[in-house]
């Protein structure tokens, strides 16, 4: 019993971590535009794919993987997907944000931003699944009972570093300052002098790039890849950013852990089948119960 | 504004026309539909269709086309794309039969798609043979579907009776199966029943599921490392293997045994999950090692053409194919679709021993045909080498 419990304390941090990691991606950007970036979780799709890429031609040169292989691959596709989100702002959410139309067709847009990733890469890439490459030698080590990988352990340190950086861009620095400051009044702050689009580029940028931890990550895990993998995974992590109070970036990453708690100890006690249904209804209570979230503020408009 | 009218003119004569030229068939012509998954979550499943039928159709029509009682036809495969969907599948049903007309339909591929086109296709009267759908409500009370595959009623006991032979001191099993796909949950309550039948009551010790759309089976395998399990059956597809083996070696499940049903006998089994498949046995079709004659010639034709080994997909598609052809030869052409259709219904029930690349095939009153079960192993060079029939 206790060595059920304490193998699947780890199995929700390593799952809770994913949700957290993408979590942040959708609470950066709400947080500055209130929007909801639908198409957060393909990006973290193509991040998977850019990784794929990446560290199939990095282990062309360096034969064996290891941690520098592992250490370029995330930065050249932390890159990578950056730009992507960058592109994805210029090109479908800007001239909409130009034009000042409700944001209700954003959310749109972010929608089938989303589909055209999708339906993109199945058309480039084909319908077969990838075989994500082995980076880093996998070690299983057991402690007691428990039996615990090198790459969980990595998993769940990644989540908090990510968070820690994160926070500390968002309170100590002036670009941190400027996307709390949009955040708070859009329209009074370019008076102040602050170039609000380079900031919300900044923060497509970074939103991508925790995206891109969480992508290489993902498909060391779990490393079969397709074309739709980011569809349901982005999904309840934008449900796990709302749990925790959207806009919040503590409430995200807390969110994205509450989800992969609850997910992982339901289908521990109950038939597994159980899972989602049970899952989403204790979810749902909490947002009964507490709507804004755990560190939710409430606002005035909201979509 | 004129010009906005003019293009929406040309598209509409466009589809027009696009439309006319599907709906009029020429002359001299046999239409065969596919009906399977080229896209989606298992897409080999649809590519070794293809490719087979494909096989067939270069061969018939380089020799002049297929001879019908003194008449030659040219071959004409129609392949729809049923996204590994029931909906799809559904959908695919109704365009091959309405829309393209077809004489007679191979596919769907599994039992989760080929339930329901079944269905749609018995009902239109419109002769399938599908080739890999092994769950029994495939054929069940309907006479126009045929399928070239094993049953999971004779699949199940194999696998049992192979373990009991095989690992004779297990008698704990584990099973973990996709709760979202029909083939899936009947073939893990079929062994289920069956090994409890062999080992006693309660000897089935973690009876667990998961949802089509899973990455993570940490917990459900948690729950099956410590139930005390010596065995793990897992009746999945192979995109999903590729995920539970390696999770299920590193949550402690070691060296113990692993067996799997015919789902795991595709082209990308091996390379989607590596070497961590390798030494363990799945009950399925045919075996590609080892192979002689017919068998070992359609092998050796289909890895010149597409390099690599057909899997039993690709073998059982050939075989549907060939059926429905045989069966259009022994029945002859009228050219009235709804009298040309059942006559092939009528040729494929009254065949005697059809001579396909999987086996000798007799359909019973139900439109299966009578096969063992083959149960093979994969090999560390990740091949499948047959091991025995039962």
């Amino acid at each position: 019993m206790w060595t059920t419990i304490l193998q699947n304390i780890f199995n929700a941090l390593q799952w809770g971590s994913f949700y957290s990691m993408i979590a942040l991606g959708y609470c950066l950007v709400y947080g500055v535009l209130r929007l909801i970036n639908f198409a957060h979780g393909d990006i973290f799709m193509a991040a998977c794919y850019f990784a794929f890429f990446i560290a199939t031609a990095l282990l062309l040169k360096i034969v064996g993987g290891g941690w520098l292989v592992f250490a370029l691959t995330l930065v050249f596709t932390m890159l990578v997907t950056a730009l992507l989100g960058i592109t994805i702002e210029r090109v479908a959410y800007r001239p909409l944000r130009r034009k000042g139309v409700n944001r209700l067709y954003v959310v749109i847009t972010a929608l089938m931003v989303g589909f055209i990733l999708e339906n993109g890469n199945l058309a480039i890439l084909g319908a077969s699944a990838l075989r994500f490459p082995d980076i880093l030698d996998k070690q299983i080590w057991q402690i007691g009972p428990l039996t615990i990988t090198n790459l969980k352990v990595l998993v769940i340190i990644a989540a908090f570093v990510v968070f820690g950086i994160l926070q500390f861009i968002v309170h100590k620095t002036t670009l941190g300052m400027a996307m709390q400051a949009i955040s708070y009044d859009k329209f009074a702050i370019p008076l102040m002098g602050i170039p609000v689009n380079r900031v919300i580029t900044f923060t497509f940028a970074l939103g991508s790039s925790l995206a891109a931890v969480a992508g290489i990550l993902f498909g060391m895990s779990y490393p079969v890849l397709d074309p739709y993998m980011g569809m349901i995974i982005g999904w309840k992590a934008f449900i796990a950013a709302v749990v925790g109070g959207i806009g919040n970036i503590k409430g995200a990453f807390i969110g994205g852990f509450i989800l992969g708690f609850i997910e992982i100890f339901i289908a521990a006690f109950f038939p597994s089948s159980f899972k989602d249904l049970v899952s989403f209804i204790i979810l749902l209570i909490i947002l009964v119960l507490k709507p804004t979230g755990f560190f939710g503020v409430a606002r005035s408009t909201k979509i | 504004m004129m010009k906005k009218r003019s293009v929406l003119l040309g598209v509409f004569s466009l589809m027009t026309l696009a439309l006319l030229s599907a709906g009029g068939a020429k002359e001299n012509t046999i239409k065969i539909g596919f009906n399977i998954p080229l896209t989606g979550d298992s897409p080999k499943v649809g590519e070794g269709a293809k490719y087979a039928a494909e096989l067939i159709l270069k061969d018939v029509n380089a020799a002049g086309g297929l001879d019908v009682k003194g008449t030659k036809y040219k071959l004409e495969f129609v392949y729809v794309d049923n996204e590994f969907k029931a909906e799809s599948a559904i959908q695919a049903a109704y365009r091959l039969i309405d829309q393209d007309k077809v004489l007679a339909v191979v596919g769907p591929c599994g039992s989760g798609r080929a339930i329901p086109a079944g269905q749609v296709n018995n009902e239109s009267r419109v002769p399938m043979v599908s080739p890999w759908a092994t769950n029994p409500a495939v054929t069940l009370n309907r006479p126009y579907v045929f399928r070239a595959c094993i049953l999971d009623p004779v699949q199940a006991p194999a696998a049992v009776s192979f373990a009991k032979s095989q690992f004779s001191a297990v008698t704990k099993t584990a099973i973990l199966y996709n709760l979202e796909d029909d083939y899936c949950k009947t073939l893990a309550e079929l062994f289920r029943d069956s090994w409890e039948k062999t080992n006693g009551a309660g000897s089935v010790v973690a009876f667990e599921s998961f949802g089509q759309k899973d990455q993570d089976f940490s917990t459900q395998l948690t729950r099956i490392v410590n139930s005390g399990a010596e065995l793990l059956y897992l009746p999945n597809y192979y995109n999903h293997i590729a995920l539970i083996v390696p999770q299920a070696k590193d949550l402690g499940w070691g060296d113990k045994p692993v067996l799997g049903s015919d789902a795991w006998g595709s082209a990308d089994l091996v390379t989607l999950s590596k070497g961590s498949v390798a030494g363990y046995y799945f009950t399925t079709h045919y075996a590609a090692a080892g192979a002689v004659g017919n068998t070992k010639a359609f092998i050796d034709q289909y890895k010149a053409a597409y390099g690599y080994t057909p899997d039993d997909v690709a073998a059982l598609s050939y075989d549907s194919t060939r059926i429905i052809l045989q069966a259009i030869q022994t029945a002859g052409l009228t050219g009235d679709l709804t009298k040309d259709r059942e006559a092939i219904r009528a040729a494929i029930a009254g065949m005697k021993d059809f001579d396909g690349i999987t086996g000798k095939m007799t359909f019973d009153a139900n439109g299966d045909p009578a096969k063992p079960a083959v149960v093979v192993r994969i090999n560390e060079a990740g091949e499948f080498e047959y091991v025995t029939s039962l």
